[in-house]
């Protein structure tokens, strides 16, 4: 009754193209950027910010940049965490070795080393597909491991291997406060959303899913596989990169090599394919799936344990947060295996029939 | 209906994050323990967590800090550190503020590092961390307290060269060192180098990528080359897998030293008797079954069936470690309570001035049951250590015997070394050394 769009007719092709062609949708994702621009940090925490809200928009921002290449152009990669790490350790160089470098020109020239560094491990998926391509990527994560623990020119000559950022500031403001922070990374996701939602709704966009479904017939109807793959290459590990850097300077502050591993990549395919393949909205399902739940499980399995009147010891709850999440990846991939997006588009439909389905 | 019980799941999700289990305790001192007890050095970091709660139990019982009742609350990081960084985030403001943490992790006291500062709330990393933190005028809010890898590593090799009767006996000698290719390991080598220069032996670098269960190439090198001994930074899961290779490899276990945090019963006890002659060095205490702390603890803590875990583990080397810990966190906040009135709970940052004047005479330390386990340590604004102690001991098969006397790091190499990397540190973050007159606020 209420999602209905009945009524809104579109008499120009400008309308008719928007990205959300639905009032209501319009109207709703307003709300949405409204409660995070201005309702979250009037009520949200430190903990809230620093703990939750931060790690969860910059793997949003890694996991919207996978599912360019995953989702929409169907090339599977395990790199994910060497190209944040490509990101995260050439935006720390641009930034101790060049004196005034901007913050963010340093988090977007990482992202541009992470560009090269993608198209060249995406070069194999000219030749090969599938989960070979998975393997080749593969690659890409242990050469890049290899070399920031072993050149110690990346890490500026730490003897530990660790480097550490000081002194964020974007443009002379200060990023110190969980609220900056928090206001930069969602500054940053916005722009990177709106940039990824209008490119997979572009030519190359629908060049990439040409590719995706079926190559051979994108290549007869004059689709460039060289190109097209290419692209998705470097746009995904543009994003991913600059993820990357963000995860460094803006998250952890201090990282070494591990903070990018081959978890880390595993982590964000997961979130791709359980948020939704080829879905922008998919990613940021995805992300608060595995970033927000482990945690959530955490915290309230010792609540639950103190209302029936046991103490649940800290290894116990870490166990049973393990159980769950997994048995809940199973059950979503079981109830829906094209991702939360997929319900949440399910339940869009319903929606427009409510309260009469019949 | 699906739809339904989603929604309210979403519902029951948010609450559950917004609603932070709070119950207000007022004069209570709150340590928060970071754990480690799954993941990889589960076997290694549970002892730990065990002696630090059975130890802040005892300080109850024994009537708390000046009648301020500790408490503790842990929080699971399982060695990983962005979850390390929420536990840090979580605990830092409940119960009134924690006193201090002790991540028990070098790559959550690194990512920590960064963020104490601001918080005003103390780390103390005995024996990890950051060795040049022990430069307080660069490090204000760390405090490696009784040592550090670099303290580690010289008596290590001190000792190693009295067995063979001299420094000059190393010219031309080969030390493999066998780590763990993160900053953990890494943090050792610098000392290494810099006595492998200064005596003219050679080293060579082993390093193995964590968890460190795969370790079949390593040894077949050290194998190769043989090495005269094996000096070994590992942890957890480790240390186990490594002295199991060298046995299946033949090296002798007797070539083989240990650093702080490679020496404890979870990683010898499964190979028993074959690991016999394998050393560790350890800084200060060591495996204390025999100290009136232990005895206090199994009577009073263990006896009134309030353990925190087996009985069999209190006294070793790992549990010791935890009791040790929570001696220096309670100790430090006793020091600010005489500064910043008895009886009441310190702040964060009281508390760090507690730390930073830190006098454990061995009188003190005897009163407190630790005769024979401490020696005296005594910090000021620009030693954040202490103590430069340490001893090396033998598993004989079924438990740890003393196999030197006590080891002092030689200071003239460390010092040096220590402010150096500090200074580069203080450098890069662009930050002033502290001077006289914060030294004394």
């Amino acid at each position: 009754m209420l999602y209905r769009e009945n009524g809104q007719f579109k008499t120009t092709y400008t309308s008719d193209s928007q990205v959300f062609p639905i009032r209501q949708d319009r109207i709703a994702i307003g709300l949405l950027l409204a409660i995070a621009v201005i309702g979250v940090p009037l009520m949200a925490d430190e903990y809230l910010f620093r703990a939750i809200l931060i790690p969860f928009l910059i793997l949003s921002l890694a996991a919207l940049g996978l599912n360019i290449l995953v989702g929409y152009c169907g090339q599977i990669s395990l790199g994910t965490g060497a190209f944040m790490a490509v990101g995260a350790y050439a935006a720390y160089n641009f930034l101790v070795r060049i004196e005034g470098m901007p913050m963010l020109f340093a988090i977007l020239l990482g992202g541009v080393c992470a560009t090269v560094a993608g198209v060249l491990f995406g070069i194999p998926s000219l030749r090969i597909k599938g989960l070979y391509l998975a393997v080749a990527t593969l690659a890409a994560q242990f050469f890049f491991d290899w070399l920031f623990l072993r050149i110690s020119w990346f890490t500026n000559n730490s003897p530990s291997g660790s480097v550490s950022i000081s002194e964020l500031s974007f443009f002379g403001l200060p990023i110190v406060t969980p609220l900056s922070k928090y206001l930069f990374c969602l500054g940053m996701l916005i722009g990177f959303g709106i940039l990824a939602k209008n490119l997979v709704r572009s030519h190359i966009g629908r060049e990439w899913m040409a590719i995706r479904d079926m190559d051979v017939a994108a290549a007869v109807i004059g689709i460039r596989p060289v190109y097209a793959k290419l692209t998705a290459f470097a746009v995904s590990s543009f994003i991913v990169g600059v993820a990357g850097a963000m995860w460094g300077f803006v998250h952890l502050g201090s990282w070494e090599p591990q903070a990018f591993g081959i978890d880390r990549s595993f982590q964000l395919l997961f979130m791709v394919i359980i948020g939704g393949l080829g879905s922008i909205m998919g990613s940021f399902f995805g992300a608060a799936f595995i970033v927000v739940l482990p945690i959530f499980l955490n915290r309230v399995l010792p609540a639950l344990g103190d209302i029936v009147g046991i103490n649940i010891d800290t290894a116990f709850v870490s166990h049973a947060e393990f159980m769950i999440f997994g048995a809940l990846i199973v059950f979503f991939l079981i109830v829906e295996p094209h991702g939360l997006a997929r319900l949440w588009s399910i339940a869009k439909e319903k929606l427009r029939l409510w309260p009469f389905p019949h | 209906m699906k739809l339904k019980t989603l929604a309210l799941a979403a519902a029951l999700a948010s609450a559950g994050l917004a609603a932070p289990t709070a119950f207000a305790q007022d004069k209570v001192q709150f340590f928060p323990s970071l754990t480690g007890r799954t993941g990889p050095v589960a076997a290694n970091a549970t002892p730990f967590a065990n002696g630090y709660a059975d130890y802040m139990k005892l300080v109850n019982l024994r009537g708390g800090i000046n009648g301020v009742k500790t408490l503790v609350e842990e929080c699971e990081t399982a060695y990983a550190t962005d979850r390390g960084v929420e536990c840090y985030e979580r605990l830092k403001g409940k119960h009134g503020g924690a006193t201090v943490f002790q991540p028990l992790s070098t790559g959550i006291t690194f990512a920590l590092t960064e963020k104490i500062p601001a918080d005003k709330i103390p780390m103390i990393t005995s024996g990890y961390g950051r060795s040049d933190s022990q430069d307080g005028g660069v490090f204000k809010w760390n405090f490696p307290l009784i040592g550090h890898y670099w303290v580690a590593g010289d008596t290590l090799l001190q000792h190693i060269a009295k067995k063979e009767g001299g420094w000059d006996k190393r010219k031309g000698k080969k030390i493999a060192v066998v780590y763990h290719d993160s900053p953990f390991g890494k943090e050792l080598l610098p000392i290494i180098t810099e006595r492998s220069k200064m005596h003219g032996f050679e080293i060579q670098l082993l390093p193995v990528p964590a968890p460190g269960v795969e370790q079949k190439a390593i040894w077949l090198q050290v194998r190769q080359s043989r090495p005269d001994f094996v000096v070994m930074q590992t942890w957890g899961v480790m240390t186990a897998t490594a002295v199991k290779e060298a046995i299946a490899t033949g090296y002798p276990r007797e070539k083989m030293f240990g650093t702080w945090w490679s020496g404890a019963e979870p990683d010898l006890r499964d190979i028993g008797a074959a690991a016999k002659g394998y050393s560790a060095v350890m800084m200060q205490h060591g495996a204390e079954p025999e100290s009136a702390v232990v005895k206090e603890i199994l009577a009073k803590v263990h006896g009134a069936g309030q353990g925190t875990g087996p009985k069999e583990e209190v006294g070793q080397v790992l549990y010791m470690r935890g009791v040790v810990g929570a001696l220096l966190s309670v100790e430090g906040a006793r020091a600010a309570q005489e500064r910043y009135g008895k009886g009441k709970p310190v702040t964060g940052e009281q508390a760090r001035w507690g730390y930073e004047n830190l006098n454990l005479t061995q009188a003190k330390l005897d009163a407190l049951g630790f005769k024979g386990v401490l020696r005296p340590i005594s910090t000021s604004c620009f030693d954040h250590m202490g103590s430069a102690w340490a001893r090396v001991h033998t598993w004989d098969g079924t438990k740890f015997t003393w196999a030197s006397d006590w080891l002092q790091a030689d200071e003239q190499i460390i010092k040096p070394m220590v402010t150096q990397s500090a200074a580069k540190y203080g450098q890069d973050k662009k930050q002033t050394r502290r001077e006289g007159a914060d030294c004394q606020s």
